[in-house]
């Protein structure tokens, strides 16, 4: 049986003009009166251990995957015809679109119409779709515990709503620092072991070699390739609804003073990597880049376009004297099981699949399983791939188990409030170390207008 | 039905069509209202009841709008949107009207044709394609103008929509996508204008100058009024823009910046759905005081 594939994520753009938010709003109203339902809010399950499976009557698989998780989807298929599944496409709530959110806050009110699984390139899913009941608990006999212990160690923390289990975790993303090793050969540089010999090298190459760059201060996840690195407690989700937020302490001014001076020697750019500025203008000038697992792929091989045989990876600096390696972290995409799905077996079977499977994880996945004998496989996959510089199979599986966990994985995106409450303002002329209050409050706002209980 | 032959049921039927003079135009108007209550009324009347409820469905009093008033959001959007609309509608009144002068003038020149069209090309993109095309625009790197651009000192996209220049950017983007229309509406009014006019305003000595700060702007009065009533109403409902800059820039610049967006944010991103409306409901209160304030004031619907 075909598997039918259709994009819903294209609808979203289209004939919009400025009434769009009215017409949205009036859409989600018709939408309620249609469908003449009681009380509006929550649909189906309270969040912790009382989930009833609605009628498992079977039928066809709803599958949601952004355009990058399709070939999963579609080998699964391919393995399985006798599963009648219906592939559907959508943004994959990246950059924190909120699709799926928007998306399965009207199927709550309509009360139908959700997908038995989704793929979402963000991590911290459950933390709405639990309170929405939208996302199924996968532990307590769903999926059984040999299995789920094969995920490295804290990958599924941002599933883990006081002890039960919501999604599964498809990939990490640890962060590690790539750099150009024949540039480095050449120049006679040794790769940075700590910040401190980071930062010298980054005043090093701004006096001998202008233009180069040492890493990028530009992107939305700065804070969590950073900070999170430098144990910063900027986030420290300390229960379902409460964070403690203090970006005043010296693990916090120390990454700020190094951003600044690294910054202000234009060694450290200020655009994203993504950003039509940095392909055209800084892409050829990259000696090290301090960012997570998939930049390896995503960044060199395909957005640079690096030729083969010139980018490796070695561990996150760390601060001198510290004991405790520690990295950031940024993304890792997750899946969620529906609570409505009639068709909580084949679900749960390709959830399985798709996150542990050698087929996929091991061999095609993108980015770094989050499974570990998947990972296993993956590496071996890029090992023998030839494009790195030399093996990046020990860096990346050492930083997978460090990556701090007093960072933790709110409702509210980290990415998004640093986006715009710091980088204009460092575009504009301002320090980090400067902004570090305004970018306190601005988490404290938006943690408070998600309804967190804040502690500073 | 065919006409009656006799002229005595001929008289009847007109007789009993005269309480129905423009049946056609009843027709189309049923059709308008059907769509009106459809898709205006019954939402509008949906979203009042939001914001008076929480999502218990009880009556919630003013709870709603003082939860939106008291959000760390809304009144730095209260003060984009005013900047915004201050920019707005002073340049569209000025330069819309300026330009169908233009044009008009030129009418006899034979490029009137030409300018017409140019004027309008923008405003035939969808809107969110013709903002899409600016997001290219104002990137110096991949620019047509980027030597403009970087002329002015700006050399990176992030310089471009630093906070301070949203507003500006805004008024380019909605003037060229809107302001088209308007100009091609304008000039149809100036040639409703009476040649007599025109003509004893020439013999009595004005220039293009006089002609038109006399003559042609007092008799647009009401177009203008018309124009500005509609730019306003839209242009409270800033969102296309920020949102789709918002995507465009990772974030860094247009999220949370308009009401529409924070009415947008409140449903989607915080579960509100009757905070959302409140907010709706407010943005629909000012642009109906404002609407009458111009209208009264301008009296728009005096006969002439």
């Amino acid at each position: 049986m075909r598997a039918k594939v259709r994009a819903v994520g294209a609808q979203a753009s289209g004939r919009t003009r400025r009434r769009t938010g009215l017409v949205a709003a009036g859409g989600v109203l018709v939408l309620a009166v249609t469908a003449a339902c009681g009380s509006g809010g929550g649909g189906g399950t309270s969040g912790s251990g009382g989930f009833h499976p609605v009628k498992q009557t079977g039928g066809t698989l709803t599958v949601w995957v952004d355009s990058t998780r399709l070939p999963a989807a579609k080998l699964y298929q391919r393995q399985h015809p006798e599963v009648k599944m219906d592939i559907v496409t959508y943004d994959g709530d990246a950059n924190g679109s909120n699709y799926l959110r928007t998306k399965v806050s009207l199927f709550n009110r309509t009360r139908k119409g959700w997908p038995d699984v989704v793929f979402s390139s963000q991590n911290n899913e459950a933390t709405w779709a639990v309170q929405d009941g939208f996302a199924a608990p996968l532990n307590k006999g769903r999926i059984p515990a040999s299995t789920l212990s094969g995920w490295a160690k804290g990958a599924n923390a941002p599933c883990t709503v006081d002890g039960t289990l919501y999604c599964l975790r498809n990939d990490l993303s640890q962060a590690v620092l790539w750099y150009n090793e024949p540039l480095m050969k050449q120049w006679g540089y040794q790769v940075p072991r700590t910040w401190e010999e980071y930062q010298a090298l980054g005043e090093k190459v701004a006096t001998e070699h202008p233009g180069y760059l040492i890493g990028s201060a530009g992107d939305p996840w700065t804070p969590e390739v950073y900070m999170w690195a430098s144990k910063c407690g900027a986030n420290q989700v300390t229960g379902p609804k409460a964070v403690t937020v203090d970006t005043s302490g010296p693990n916090c001014t120390r990454m700020a003073s190094l951003l600044d001076t690294l910054i202000k020697n234009k060694s450290m750019s200020l655009s994203s990597v993504f950003s039509s500025d940095f392909d055209k203008n800084k892409a050829g000038k990259v000696l090290m880049l301090a960012g997570p697992s998939w930049y390896g792929g995503s960044v060199f091989q395909g957005t640079f376009k690096t030729p083969a045989h010139q980018i490796a990876a070695a561990p996150l600096p760390q601060w001198s004297g510290d004991t405790a390696p520690s990295t950031g972290n940024v993304g890792g995409g997750t899946w969620l099981l529906s609570a409505h799905s009639a068709n909580l077996k084949a679900a749960t079977a390709f959830m399985t699949w798709v996150t542990t499977s050698n087929d996929y994880q091991g061999k095609t996945a993108p980015g770094y399983p989050a499974f570990q004998a998947a990972a296993t496989a993956w590496l071996a996959q890029q090992a023998s791939s030839g494009y790195y510089a030399g093996d990046i199979t020990g860096t990346l599986q050492t930083a997978a188990d460090q990556v701090w966990d007093g960072w933790g994985y709110g409702q509210f995106s980290q990415e998004a409030v640093w986006a715009a409450t710091v980088t204009p303002k460092l575009t504009a002329g301002r320090t980090v170390t400067s902004l570090l209050p305004a970018w306190k409050d601005a988490i404290v706002n938006y943690a408070r207008a998600d309804g967190y209980k804040v502690a500073r | 039905m065919t006409a009656p032959s006799t002229g005595a049921s001929r008289a009847a039927a007109r007789r009993t069509r005269t309480p129905w003079p423009g049946s056609a135009g009843h027709t189309f108007v049923a059709a308008y209202t059907v769509l009106l209550v459809a898709f205006g009324v019954v939402p509008t009347g949906y979203a009042i009841y939001f914001a008076f409820t929480d999502n218990a469905d009880s009556f919630a009093g003013l709870s709603n709008f003082s939860t939106a008033f008291d959000d760390f959001r809304f009144g730095p959007a209260v003060g984009h949107v005013v900047l915004y609309l201050a920019w707005w509608l002073v340049s569209l009144v000025v330069f819309v009207v300026g330009l169908a002068l233009l044009v008009h003038r030129m009418a006899m020149k034979g490029l009137s044709r030409l300018l017409r069209f140019l004027y309008y090309v923008p405003g035939a993109l969808a809107g969110a394609a013709g903002v899409l095309v600016w997001l290219f625009v104002l990137d110096p790197t991949v620019s047509p103008v980027g030597f403009l651009l970087r002329a002015l000192g700006y050399h990176a996209f992030g310089q471009v929509i630093a906070p301070g220049h949203l507003p500006v950017l805004f008024t380019l983007i909605a003037f060229w996508t809107g302001a088209g229309g308007w100009i091609v509406v304008m000039y149809g009014a100036l040639n409703n204008i009476p040649a007599d006019i025109l003509e004893a305003a020439r013999i009595d000595g004005a220039g293009a100058l006089q002609t038109a700060w006399r003559i042609q702007i007092p008799m647009l009065r009401k177009w203008i009024v018309y124009m500005v009533i509609l730019a306003f109403a839209g242009g409270t409902q800033l969102f296309v823009e920020p949102q789709l800059l918002s995507q465009a820039s990772n974030g860094v610049a247009g999220r949370d910046y308009s009401l529409n967006q924070l009415a947008y944010d409140f449903a989607f991103q915080n579960n509100d759905v009757n905070t959302a409306a409140a907010v709706s409901v407010e943005l629909l209160v000012v642009g109906l005081v404002v609407a009458g304030v111009f209208v009264a004031r301008s009296g728009f619907f005096d006969a002439d």
